[in-house]
């Protein structure tokens, strides 16, 4: 039976490795896409988006491109960096080498010896879409030998779980910081969206082709967000998430015969029952802020039980998420 | 071949007078061919490969500074050192003889004392020594045996005789390298390795997790192995991960163990507590267990004396096995031998002088320029004195040690230890090397083929440790 620890380290793993992922992809489609008219960016929306304002500015006066970038690629200190993550990626790698597979812990090595290795001239604007391509490969790599080479056992599923629970959770940063910074403001409501702005939104989530192909008809606000938060199908979307994670568990459980985790699992059903109570157009009428943070509550909460259950963490008297739908 | 071109590995190579194991064995022959037939820069070019390669694998060791853990490699150099059949059966009997000898007193100390009682071992040098375990008093192990996994440290003089420096009796280490180093040549030498018959490496996990599995307490089955290990931030922690992999155990930290009011171990999972039966542990005995030991360790399990004294759980190596290898009760090993075996050692010692008897004091004090003063306590070649590399201030300090704690010391005469061909900046000269064979105990001994040797990088170096600029070589026995 799996070592309570281990079951840890290998949840951690996956979301620093997914956490990675969606910042290098986030980084590039801002570097990339996010010009406006003017060919101006807006990089504090990032740093909004990580909720990291007050670390960032401690060591930045302005959210610059440049600043933003040192920030969240290189800088070791701030533990929300890509290099951070991979980092930390890698201790948990280390603690795990036991269990992986030698090419697993040998592609993080060499991943994190490379990321290590940067240097602030490795951000001049002419290489960032090929230094982003190849952080996202090198993740996707990780992906791939992992799924080609990770043991099926009990670990495989906390490495699931920590991977989709990540995904649902950087899914709906994505859309709460968003959406209201392009919506327009109140004196140009009827004016025509910035369409491109919306795309590239879509593209920060890698779903731009997909949602091309449902809506062919045309992009709105609340379809984006719909696709994002409810879509059945793709994969990046809190509503597959959180199916795949119920999922999980209940197989886990069952297989291994855990008494353990019936918690998480009355959790996830009412994080479920949330997702699916409501269409996009009610949310928007009564506030998608709230609406997140709902999700995101029931999110952390579904994390800490799963401790409790499975990683040895002591019980918390946490106060039960408030059953509060948006009015 | 392509890589011709240039000097070749071994033209221009010269011994300098030492024993060179490459050229003074006909048996290498084949070996010295196929070197002859690379270039030095192809060899060169190829170690790079091979230490990046190490270094991406993770295969290293870790050495904290205050800001940083560094990962660095033991440095490999591709030269093997090559030992004939008939080299390796001296090595695999003296030290066969020699753990069986090592075995035997410690169950002696531990039970009757008859080798104090008969005078052959002064009875305050094992009475008194820090790593006597008076709790061990009176337990029975199963087989008796203690030292499950015993490293031999074996260095060969001038004449080529194999001369025992050290027994590694505790948590001897380095194995990890033997195997990996191996399959480093495999990788980036294949045509040096072909059709030469050299004997597997591979089998240590299944050697190491058979004879774990035979110590396991009566009446378990089919017993849960672990290794305890004190965690990523442990310079060995590589090798750690490696011994379970290949053991197919778990790598358990102290915190991941309870020892229940039952006095049963067990570990901590995700279904709940699951029974520990055998530990291989790569902590000292001071760690083991707050309740019985060092009580500020936060590595160890407290209770689990009481459970390994009431026969709950095997412990590899047990507990207490340090008093057998302390560098004073070294001296007195072909004397333990004589006395339980009734034979001579296969692998003699090198002659040493045990400055607690004031004769040897005096001898030592009068050579000091001419012989090396080793502490008895001490791990990783810290606080040795090599007298004639040794400064007249050096000296003096001996000196002083010498005169304020005679007991902590021995001394022996330096040897001019062989030397194996070995690739550096300049090319290839030769360096000191030594050999630590790995022997693993359970009913009885296997001895894996080969061993750790450990080369003095530096020019003119005696010293062979990692922490003290040594690096390492692929051990090849002959078949």
């Amino acid at each position: 039976m799996l070592l309570a620890r281990y079951a840890e380290a290998i949840f951690w793993l996956a979301r620093f490795m997914e956490r990675a992922e969606n910042l290098a992809r986030i980084l590039d489609v801002n570097e990339t896409f996010s010009r406006d008219s003017r060919g101006g960016q807006n990089w504090l929306s990032i740093v909004q988006l990580n909720a990291d304002e007050k670390r960032f500015f401690e060591k930045h006066p302005l959210a610059t491109a440049e600043a933003v970038l040192r920030f969240y690629v290189i800088d070791m200190e701030n533990p929300t960096s890509i290099a951070a993550s991979i980092r930390n990626a890698r201790e948990n790698a280390r603690t795990l080498r036991p269990l992986i597979s030698t090419e697993m812990w040998t592609q993080i090595n060499v991943f994190y010896n490379r990321l290590r290795g940067l240097t602030p001239t490795d951000l001049a604007s002419g290489g960032l879409t090929k230094l982003f391509a190849s952080i996202k490969e090198s993740c996707q790599t990780h992906t791939g030998i992992t799924e080609g080479t990770f043991y099926r056992d009990e670990g495989w599923y906390f490495y699931q779980l920590g991977r989709y629970i990540e995904r649902a959770d950087q899914a709906t940063r994505l859309v709460d910081i968003k959406y209201h910074l392009l919506l327009p403001r109140n004196q140009d409501i009827g004016s025509a969206i910035d369409v491109s702005q919306w795309n590239t939104l879509l593209r920060s989530a890698a779903g731009y082709h997909a949602f091309r192909r449902i809506h062919s008809s045309g992009i709105t606000p609340a379809r984006v967000a719909g696709f994002l938060l409810f879509n059945q199908r793709f994969p990046r979307s809190v509503t597959l998430c959180v199916r795949e994670v119920d999922q999980l568990l209940t197989e886990m459980k069952s297989r291994y015969a855990l008494r353990g985790g019936n918690d998480v699992a009355e959790q996830i059903d009412e994080l479920r029952a949330v997702l699916s109570s409501h269409t996009v157009e009610q949310i928007l009428a009564a506030g998608l802020h709230q609406f997140i943070d709902l999700v995101q509550i029931h999110m952390a909460r579904i994390t800490t039980l799963l401790g409790v259950a499975f990683f040895g963490h002591p019980s918390t008297e946490a106060a039960a998420p408030s059953n509060v739908v948006p009015q | 071949m392509d890589e011709v071109n240039g000097r070749s590995v071994l033209d221009g190579y010269d011994a300098s007078g030492f024993f060179c194991e490459m050229l003074r064995s006909a048996d290498t022959q084949p070996i010295r061919d196929r070197l002859g037939r690379l270039s030095v820069e192809a060899l060169k070019r190829r170690a790079l490969d091979a230490e990046a390669e190490l270094f991406n694998l993770g295969i290293t060791f870790t050495v904290y500074s205050d800001k940083d853990a560094i990962d660095r490699i033991l440095p490999f150099d591709v030269i093997p050192r090559v030992l004939s059949a008939a080299e390796w059966q001296i090595v695999e009997t003296g030290v066969v003889q020699r753990v069986k000898a090592l075995n035997l007193l410690l169950h002696d100390i531990y039970h009757d004392q008859k080798i104090l009682k008969d005078g052959i071992i002064p009875a305050e040098l094992i009475l008194g020594n820090s790593n006597y375990r008076p709790l061990m008093q009176g337990i029975d192990l199963p087989h008796q045996t203690y030292v499950n996994i015993c490293g031999t440290d074996i260095v060969r003089d001038a004449n080529g005789t194999f001369l025992v420096l050290e027994d590694n009796a505790r948590t001897p280490s380095g194995v990890s390298y033997v195997i990996e180093n191996r399959h480093m040549m495999q990788r980036a030498f294949p045509e040096l390795l072909n059709d030469i018959g050299i004997r597997s490496v591979d089998n240590y996990g299944l050697q190491l997790q058979a004879a774990m599995r035979e110590m396991a307490p009566a009446g378990i089955d089919d017993p849960q192995v672990v290794l305890l290990s004190p965690g990523t931030y442990n310079s060995a922690y590589f090798e750690h991960v490696f011994l379970a992999r290949e053991m197919g155990v778990p790598l358990v930290e102290g915190r991941d163990l309870v020892v229940d009011d039952d006095d049963r171990v067990y570990m901590k999972t995700i279904g709940g507590r699951s029974r520990v039966d055998v530990i291989y542990r790569r902590l000292n005995d001071d760690f083991l267990d707050p309740e019985a030991f060092n009580p500020d360790s936060m590595l160890g399990v407290a209770g689990l004396m009481r459970a390994y004294r009431a026969g709950r759980v095997a412990l590899a190596n047990a507990i207490g096995t340090g008093v057998a290898d302390d560098k004073a009760v070294y001296a007195y090993m072909p004397r333990v031998i004589k006395y339980y075996l009734g034979e001579e050692a296969i692998l003699p010692n090198v002659e040493t002088h045990i400055c607690r008897e004031p004769d040897a004091l005096a001898y030592t004090l009068a050579n000091l320029d001419k012989l090396v003063v080793k502490p008895v306590g001490e791990a990783g070649g810290y606080g040795i004195t090599i007298g004639p590399l040794a400064s007249a201030a050096e000296l003096e300090e001996c000196r002083v040690k010498l005169l304020d704690d005679p007991a902590n010391y021995i001394s022996q005469p330096t040897i001019n230890l062989s030397v194996s061909p070995t690739l550096v900046d300049a090319g290839v000269e030769p360096r000191h090397i030594d050999l630590r064979p790995f022997a693993i105990t359970g009913a009885k001994t296997w001895v894996l083929p080969g061993g750790l040797t450990r080369v003095a990088l530096r020019k003119g170096s005696l010293i062979v440790n990692s922490s003290q600029g040594g690096g390492s070589k692929d051990t090849w026995v002959l078949e």
